[in-house]
């Protein structure tokens, strides 16, 4: 065969052929556009339908931008510089309204200095003062030091001290107060913990938690006060108190998301396990519970916060409006939080449930060691846009009437000087939350690839 | 050693209740039952007390007085005269009517945005993916209030169409005015109508039925009916000889002939919106505030509708396509018989929940003032009645029942197609 084959054969190349570069038109720069641009007629009129668009955006957003009036007192006197500058107003952002107002926007009507409620922002007032709005702005940069550890693991593991004292630490920064208060208050999860820890030996899990819980409730309800008073005989260190209402601009929406989203993580494991729980009674209330939760509008629930949590409350009782919208808020958050960690925990596979319970771990140490680190990580996209959503979900307390950005851009719209602005406020205020929105979401992309086990 | 008897019997102790796995469970839950039964005694109770210092006793009584107040948008009469409860329910069909139009725009724009983010076309992509994210990372009352405040600055006044060169002008070939108190589209109208039917006599729900609506409906019904006669008797002749009958243009003629038929019986013409005085006459007036709050809804859903279709086609593997296409499938086949009833599948759910959201978030409508259920119970009657337990209450009340109806509808869906495994 191969004779015969050897015989009709003329010519055999005997070596192979050097490797030639591909054609100009299949590779860099050149074959990405004729890939990903002109690959058919009908991808090219899109590619030139798109260019068309993108020049059309651009050419009305940049000149708005960046042709733009900074200094100015009113919208009249912003058109009168743009007439005066380009001939005519249409087309030129007045960002005067943003330099005018953004410490509002930003803090509301927080006391820069707050021994003087009224004191001019520029002028702070005579003798020695923090800097201004000192205290917000380190709230945020404690935040931000607090957390660090806990998203990202290449971060010291010393600063998860920030991380367990922030909860006692943020509220004393932005309402003031005794220092005591909050320590007293730190106090109280010390003495449970030591308890637990302690007593577990001698009076088994079960009792010393009941017992731990007991003299917690006992230290806050009844030594806490004594304990503040006389601390404060002692080493009085105090912060000037600002009130709730004084609370606003996208400081409070901070606020309130950040209370809300750190509340509800635990709360919605809590719920999740609940619905899942074989005991019937604690089913049925935690699914009744968070399906009507799920039902009703969050404006609704702050409905209810506003107007119907006093009545809630026993006779006399009457605590501020903040607390009662970062409740409501945080009990939105919870249920639709478990609904998400609950879709985690049914796409586990069983076999990881009987594992479990086939090492003869018990049900919290099957949650703890086993069940939740995996349902979390399957559920992290979902927890992370949770988390988006209630953050976005801040700005609804504008219609109960507390002073977030929306609220406060109502007000500087209806203002005689700033009448009919509206871009340049609203650009402002979006930016702010697509930064926090958008750096959330891109987090939880990273935190995914980094928590991918397979494939790797 | 090992014995196989059976343990001694115990007698029953106190600390069992916690210590034998037999019985916690019961304790557990007993002690949670009686928890939540104090709880809920204590708010009943703090409730109670506070409203009858207040000296008001829970009542629904005040529903049926006159709410006097307007509503200004309203398909169904109604006057200041009518009652609270009247005024609730134009309100709950105000909220139903931004609903559907807003699913039905917000999945219209939603798929052509999923799609177009798949495009191979790199810029295309990017656009719709910059889109999605604008969309997405910022709050929808923001859109609302923005899209508001857009419409009453940005828009022309009535007055400005008026005289021989005006600044502004009546938009599609004259039947569309843009103005800042709304907009005017074409209303329909016509000539030998049949008249309409009076039902729920002079209750709070009394609606008139137009009989032209329900004729045309009737016609619809039909003629779909029919075209599907001929599609299944074209099926019918494939099967059996593997020749398909052309059948689309007696579809569509099945389905357009009596519809048009029936419209020209009935004197079918457009009223345009026309200056009279300060204002437009004629047409369909369609508020601001519906505008706004329909546009930013529907491009705020649209944004995660769009997410929601892309992981849908996404999750069909190609596999899936390949296969389809050796086996000699076209490519509109492929996507119509492989493709699309399984991404179907993935994609529905997300997309129910998401009019969900879309239906709950329409009660910011409150921040532009459209008059819907939040806005006249949850708003107008309870600040004028003060009855803030009631009312709230009962909004909670309806918003659940409408969440329950779409999840029930969404459960029925997923039980439905749902892979039967072994």
């Amino acid at each position: 065969m191969s004779d015969t084959h050897a015989e009709s054969v003329r010519y055999v190349r005997d070596t192979m052929l050097p490797e030639q570069p591909p054609p100009a038109t299949e590779v860099g720069v050149l074959g990405w556009m004729r890939e990903s641009l002109f690959s058919t007629w009908l991808n090219a009129i899109l590619t030139v339908l798109s260019v068309l668009f993108i020049y059309y955006v651009l050419s009305g957003i940049l000149p708005w931008v960046f042709q733009s009036v900074w200094y100015a007192g009113s919208l009249d006197e912003c058109r009168q510089i743009m007439k005066e500058t380009w001939g005519e107003t249409h087309g030129h952002a007045c960002w005067a309204v943003i330099r005018d107002r953004w410490l509002q926007l930003l803090y509301g009507f927080y006391p820069p200095y707050p021994a003087y409620p009224d004191a001019n922002v520029g002028a702070p007032p005579a003798g020695w003062w923090l800097p201004a709005y000192f205290r917000p702005n380190l709230a945020f940069v404690l935040l931000i030091v607090a957390l660090a550890p806990v998203l990202f693991d290449t971060v010291s593991r010393k600063l998860l001290v920030v991380t367990a004292a922030y909860p006692f630490l943020m509220p004393w920064l932005m309402w003031g107060g005794s220092l005591w208060v909050p320590v007293g208050v730190a106090l109280g999860f010390v003495i449970l913990f030591a308890v637990v820890k302690y007593g577990s030996v001698r009076l088994g899990s079960l009792a010393a938690i009941i017992t731990g819980v007991a003299a917690m409730l006992v230290w806050w309800g009844v030594l806490l006060g004594p304990f503040a008073g006389v601390m404060d005989q002692i080493l009085p260190i105090a912060l000037p108190t600002v009130e709730s209402r004084e609370f606003g601009g996208f400081m409070l929406a901070l606020l309130i998301g950040i209370v809300a989203i750190g509340l509800s993580l635990p709360i919605g494991i809590v719920l999740a396990l609940g619905r899942r729980s074989d005991l019937l009674i604690i089913k049925s209330l935690c699914v009744g519970f968070i399906e009507l939760i799920r039902g009703v509008p969050l404006i609704t629930l702050l409905f209810v916060a506003s107007v119907l949590l006093n009545y809630f409350m026993p006779p006399g009782t009457d605590f501020d409006i903040i607390m009662r919208v970062m409740i409501m808020v945080t009990v939105f958050a919870s249920a639709y939080m478990a609904e998400v960690i609950r879709g985690g925990l049914a796409a586990l596979p069983k076999g990881q449930y009987e594992g479990a319970d086939s090492l003869g771990l018990d049900y919290w140490q099957a949650q703890r060691l086993v069940i939740m680190p995996q349902a979390l990580k399957i559920s992290i996209p979902g927890i992370v846009s949770t988390f988006i959503g209630v953050f976005k979900d801040t700005t609804l307390v504008s219609i109960i009437g507390l002073l977030d950005p929306i609220g406060l851009s109502q007000g500087i719209r209806a203002n005689q000087e700033w009448n009919g602005i509206y871009w340049e406020l609203f650009a402002f205020i979006a930016l702010l939350f697509f930064i926090f929105c958008f750096g959330m979401s891109r987090y939880s992309m990273y935190l995914e690839r980094k928590l991918q086990r397979e494939n790797r | 050693m090992t014995t196989n008897t059976d343990p001694p019997k115990e007698s029953f102790r106190l600390s069992m209740l916690i210590y034998d796995t037999r019985y916690r469970s019961t304790t557990i839950q007993v002690v949670a039952l009686i928890g939540f039964m104090l709880l809920a005694a204590w708010l009943i109770n703090n409730t109670i007390q506070n409203l009858a210092a207040l000296g008001k006793p829970i009542e629904f009584g005040f529903f049926l007085e006159p709410s006097s107040y307007d509503i200004n948008q309203h398909i169904l009469e109604y006057d200041s005269r009518d009652t609270h409860l009247r005024a609730s329910f134009i309100g709950l069909l105000n909220t139903l009517i931004v609903a559907i139009l807003g699913c039905a725009t917000a999945t219209v724009v939603g798929v052509l945005i999923g799609v177009l983010r798949l495009s191979k076309n790199w810029l295309v992509a990017k656009i719709m993916a910059v889109y999605v994210e604008m969309f997405r990372n910022v709050p929808v009352l923001l859109w609302i209030v923005l899209a508001m405040a857009i419409l009453i600055e940005s828009l022309p006044r009535p007055s400005a169409f008026r005289g021989d060169d005006p600044d502004a002008t009546l938009k599609l070939f004259d039947t569309v005015a843009l103005t800042n108190r709304g907009v005017y589209i074409p209303e329909p109208l016509l000539t030998n109508s049949l008249g309409s039917v009076h039902l729920f006599g002079q209750s709070s729900l009394r609606m008139d039925v137009s009989l032209d609506f329900l004729a045309f409906i009737l016609v619809l019904v039909l003629s779909i009916f029919a075209a599907r006669k001929v599609s299944a008797r074209a099926d019918a002749i494939q099967n059996a000889t593997g020749e398909r009958p052309t059948t689309w243009y007696i579809n569509l003629g099945i389905v357009l002939l009596p519809l048009v038929i029936l419209l020209w019986a009935l004197g079918f013409h457009l009223g345009t919106p026309e200056l009279k005085g300060f204002n437009f006459a004629g047409g369909i007036h369609m508020r601001n505030s519906l505008i706004a709050l329909w546009l930013a809804l529907s491009l705020y859903t649209a944004a995660f509708v769009a997410e929601i279709v892309r992981a849908g086609i996404l999750a069909i593997s190609h596999g899936q396509t390949e296969a389809a296409a050796a086996l000699g499938l076209r490519p509109n086949r492929i996507m119509q018989l492989v493709v699309l009833p399984q991404a179907l599948r993935v994609i529905v759910p997300p997309l129910i929940s998401q009019y969900l959201n879309l239906t709950k978030n329409s009660s910011l409508a409150i921040a532009v003032g459209y008059m819907d259920i939040t806005g006249t119970l949850g708003g107008i009657t309870m600040n004028q009645t003060g009855r803030e337990l009631e009312c709230v209450l009962l909004l909670m009340l309806v918003y659940l029942s409408i969440s329950l109806v779409i999840s029930s509808i969404m459960n029925w869906y997923n039980n439905r197609v749902k892979l039967v495994e072994r």
